[in-house]
């Protein structure tokens, strides 16, 4: 084979790169719902308004939440450099759990909000809230059902290089969701209370 | 009203939704003709495959492929395909327009004729010149750059039958349903829920979601491929100009369409789940819906354009047998539209009422895009200047283009004043100028890549004389169709009119019409220049590099095999396939395992279960919507589990393939 | 296939060390906003807004430089010049979208006296 490695080894794998600009891209659907809430996001139709609705407390815990399961992922990925396939799932699971923890809440927030008759059809200011944070949310419900996904492969077939890469890949979605995050408690939530 | 059209009422069962018999349209002698049409020339097709079992190989050679190349192929058969739909809703437009003057009506009623030119529009964009610019990318810039494969085959394969599923999605809404009846663009409250009920409007967001999915995917996979899988030795300065005209359209796509994406979902949920985005009440704003869709609309028009850019330049270089004049300007001419395209898109609504300061900026900078173009207008005609022109098809579509492009770019131009943009906003002039650029552009672009390339990929050369008659159909036709519309859009003729008074108007309609019949005379042409060339194969047979050209996709045989080349080459300037025949280069028969994808179902496959997805959302059959998405993502989940992806090309089995040489 | 397993060994995903400066700095850049704002410190309103907004910003670059290596060196420097443009484009479409909008609405407000006009017209209509 070592034919074959010669060949391989002028291409490294174009996997990490393409990933990044699938990101981006990603990145540019979050600013276009930030722009409308940044548009819309005063148009309250007589309805409430952030004062009204965004609770600062409850906000924090789901922030915490978010930065230390980015944190015990980035344990994960330096267990997976040092090929502890234990150690690497391990944490992989708490940053599932935390990020679960996460959903839970914007789950239970959303339910309130709805409840309380501030749902997305109450005014644009609530529709362009309800889009953005939930499309934040629906990526990390995607990302832990990847995760799910990903610790039973590691499971299966160990650290090889494959997965490797696709650890890598869901490492940068993991943070990436994290950094968009840091967009929405400043924006969305924390200059509308001031 | 002309009609007593009556939409069918809403009603909602739990199994099919708010399908009922009412929404087939039996009652339209046009459609029925339609559908007895394309419904006995399907049964024919389906007939003589069964007849000389091509099912398999259809399945196992084409359907399930990773191939690049034949993904190119496949997306070109669908463009074609479209667009001989998308011309027929344009013969059906201008036959009604040049029927209905003072006081007739022609005999489209106006909730036909609606969706009529909202469907015209829709597919001539997304999914006519979209899948020919991504074919002609996807079959020529790897083997331009000396790849085997684009970076992500699997995905490859996917992207390209999501487009297919959004296409058929279109197609389906002509015999269940209707389509939108809202313009091209759909702009709300027009296609909110309050004045766009039925599925047509619904119709439409499914199908471009789902072809955008394939598009905006697509789009990244070939920006990995350029970045990641050039020939050794292949620095970016040496890239063939097509290469980087493909790398900065994918990278407009990837940061276009995500907005696209965004602003159809918005629409989408105020649609189903009474969001208020853009409604009239409840705070709602209908203009940011304008705003955010030309944010994506204008990159949308450079990523048609651009590639057609890089098509041209290749064709000029090699028929001039000069290098390109001004490689580096041509990169970077195109690096600023790529930037600037960006910011220009409230020119699509100058008359919004953003007032005189914001009016003046997009204005100028309309008008600053259009100097990288001259830029290239002048590149392409200092490479012919004193070069040994040789006047083949592709070159008649390049002067055409030439000619009928800066016209085209021109009007544009005056458009990009805001002042003169008031008078002729939304008239027949403003259409005249897209068709302009878009015909004497993308289309004759799409004309020159395929009479170019077609050799490479099928190892015969097209039939000139049928060229040139399509050529000379759609070059003649393109200004007897439009230049009518240019005449009628400064006497103040609005867009998308069913019927109108002024008889004075009726000879420019029908000039233009029969201008209409002189393209089809062109369509016609093509496809009987197509069956002629395949007829005559033996006669036009041709070796690896018929055209004495420059790249490096002439390099190897006529069709390529499929690792594209026996061995790796070691890139060492531009023009390199030119430095290689300059120094004599002959393939080694030393053979080495060529590393290969696996072809796949999953992408067909889960496009299928995308296309249940589309057609179940449409119709609010809720079970088959959560039953479909559920099986894509289970397919897409099982796809991750093999691990057994790739496999080697032994060197005696390379030795042998080359041996054998080109089966054309 | 041919196994990478060992060409990922070595700094491709930081250090510890790297993880926790980045963990660190980021806290202190949570911390600090959600103190303002549920602190209720008495800051000018404009300010306030700045600082909350600035520290987003800082964060975001320091989870790109601690936690995604965004950097010159990963993939020859396309990592960067991919996140550069698309914050461009975050730019053009944020400042755009805001700037086309706000004149739009300024401009196409009905004014006062118009309204006093419209009154008046449907009162004689």
């Amino acid at each position: 084979m070592s034919a074959a490695d010669a060949h391989h080894a002028h291409h490294e794998s174009p996997t990490n790169i393409g990933f990044w600009i699938y990101l981006m891209s990603d990145c540019i659907i979050f600013g276009a719902l930030f722009a409308t809430y940044a548009v819309l996001g005063g148009s309250f139709a007589g309805g409430p308004g952030p004062k009204d609705l965004f609770e600062p407390g409850f906000i924090a815990v789901e922030t915490a939440l978010l930065l230390f399961s980015s944190i015990t992922f980035g344990m994960a990925m330096l267990a997976a450099d040092k090929q502890k396939l234990d150690a690497t799932t391990g944490w992989l699971i708490v940053s599932g759990l935390l990020g679960a923890g996460f959903i839970g809440m914007e789950v239970y927030e959303f339910a309130h909000l709805i409840h309380i008759g501030a749902g997305p059809d109450r005014s644009a200011f609530l529709s362009a809230f309800f889009a953005l944070v939930g499309t934040h949310g629906l990526h990390v419900t995607g990302g832990l059902i990847w995760l799910v996904t990903l610790i039973l492969q590691l499971r299966l077939h160990g650290l090889n290089g494959a997965n490797m890469r696709r650890l890598g890949t869901l490492s940068m979605f993991w943070h990436f969701l994290d950094l968009i995050w840091i967009g929405v408690f400043s924006f969305v939530y924390l200059v509308r209370l001031i | 009203m002309a009609t007593g059209h009556v939409q069918p009422q809403e009603t909602w069962s739990p199994i099919f939704g708010r399908l009922t018999l009412d929404w087939i349209p039996y009652h339209e002698p046009i459609l029925i003709g339609t559908f007895l049409g394309v419904g006995l020339a399907g049964l024919i097709v389906l007939a003589l495959m069964t007849r000389f079992r091509l099912w398999l190989p259809l399945w196992r050679d084409w359907v399930i492929s990773v191939d690049h190349k034949k993904i190119g192929i496949m997306y070109m058969v669908l463009g074609f395909v479209m667009m001989v739909r998308g011309f027929a809703d344009a013969l059906m437009m201008r036959l009604q327009q040049a029927l209905a003057a003072g006081g007739a009506e022609g005999y489209l009623p106006p909730h036909h004729y609606d969706q009529v030119f909202t469907a015209h529009g829709v597919i001539m964009i997304f999914f006519v010149a979209m899948p020919f610019v991504t074919g002609i990318m996807n079959y020529v810039m790897p083997t331009q750059i000396g790849a085997r494969d684009v970076a992500f085959p699997f995905l490859n394969n996917f992207s390209f039958w999501m487009t297919v599923a959004g296409a058929l999605l279109v197609n389906i809404s002509l015999f269940v349903g209707e389509f939108a009846r809202v313009g091209w663009l759909a702009f709300p409250p027009l296609s909110g829920a309050s004045y766009s009920t039925g599925p047509g409007m619904d119709y439409y967001l499914w199908a471009l979601q789902i072809a955008g999915v394939g598009t905006t995917l697509s789009g990244i996979n070939l920006i990995a491929t350029i970045l990641k899988m050039r020939a050794p030795g292949m620095k970016m300065m040496m890239m063939p100009v097509f290469t980087w005209t493909a790398l900065i359209t994918n990278v407009l796509i990837v940061a276009a369409f995500p907005v696209l994406t965004a602003t159809l979902g918005m629409l989408t949920l105020d649609r189903y789940l009474d969001f208020r985005f853009f409604t009239n009440d409840f705070g709602g704003n209908a203009m940011m819906y304008i705003n955010l869709i030309w944010i994506w609309g204008h990159p949308e028009v450079y990523i048609l354009i651009i590639p057609i850019f890089g098509v041209f330049s290749e064709i000029v270089a090699t028929f001039s047998r000069k290098p390109l004049f001004g490689y580096t300007t041509m990169v970077w001419a195109t690096a600023c539209i790529m930037v600037l395209s960006f910011v220009v898109w409230l020119h699509h609504f100058f008359t919004m009422g953003s007032g005189a300061n914001v009016n003046t900026f997009f204005g100028i900078t309309t008008m600053i895009i259009a100097v990288p173009t001259g830029v290239k207008i002048f590149n392409w005609l200092f490479t012919m200047y004193r070069g040994s022109v040789r006047l083949e098809v592709p070159m008649y579509w390049t002067i055409g283009f030439l000619v009928t492009f800066t016209i085209g770019g021109m009007t544009g131009v005056l458009l990009a004043v805001p002042p003169v943009d008031f008078q002729l906003h939304n008239t027949l002039f403003l259409i005249a100028h897209f068709h302009n650029v878009i015909i004497g552009g993308v289309v004759f672009g799409v004309y020159a890549a395929v009479t170019y390339w077609w050799p490479k990929a099928f190892g015969f050369k097209l039939d000139d004389r049928w060229g040139k008659r399509a050529f000379w159909g759609w070059f003649v036709g393109f200004y007897l169709a439009f230049m009518p519309l240019y005449a009628l859009g400064l006497m103040g003729v609005t867009r998308r009119m069913n019927s109108y008074e002024d008889m004075g108007w009726q000879p420019y309609f029908i000039i233009a019409a029969v201008g209409a019949v002189v393209i089809l005379f062109g369509i016609l042409s093509t496809f009987m220049c197509f069956y002629v060339s395949i007829r005559d194969r033996k006669r036009l047979a041709c070796g690896g590099d018929p055209w004495d050209a420059r790249t490096l996709e002439w390099a190897n045989q006529s069709p390529p095999q499929k690792y594209n080349f026996p061995q790796d080459i070691v890139v060492t300037g531009r023009d390199m396939f030119w430095k290689m025949k300059e120094e004599g280069f002959k393939w080694s028969t030393d053979y080495q395992a060529i590393h290969m994808p696996k072809d796949t179902a999953t992408g067909v496959l889960i496009s299928a279960f995308a296309l249940a997805f589309g057609f179940a959302m449409v119709w609010y059959i809720w079970w088959l919507a959560i039953l479909s998405f559920v099986a894509m993502l289970a397919i897409g989940i099982a796809h991750t589990f093999n691990y057994n992806r790739d496999y080697y090309i032994q060197p005696d089995e390379v030795a042998a393939t080359e041996a054998k040489g080109a089966s054309a | 296939m041919s196994d990478h397993s060992h060409a990922h060994s070595g700094g491709s995903h930081g250090t510890l060390g790297s993880l926790m400066i980045g963990f660190a700095m980021a806290a202190i850049l949570t911390i600090l906003p959600f103190g303002l704002v549920m602190g209720e410190v008495d800051l000018p309103r404009n300010l306030a807004i700045g600082l909350i907004m600035g520290m987003g910003a800082v964060q975001i670059i320091v989870h790109l430089v601690y936690f995604l290596h965004v950097g010159k060196s990963s993939e020859q420097g396309w990592t960067l010049v991919a996140t550069i443009f698309s914050v461009i484009i975050l730019v053009i479409v944020l400042a755009g979208s805001l700037w086309v909008m706000h004149n739009m609405n300024e401009n196409m407000m009905p004014m006062p006296d118009m309204e006093q006009m419209m009154n008046l017209q449907s009162q004689q209509g």
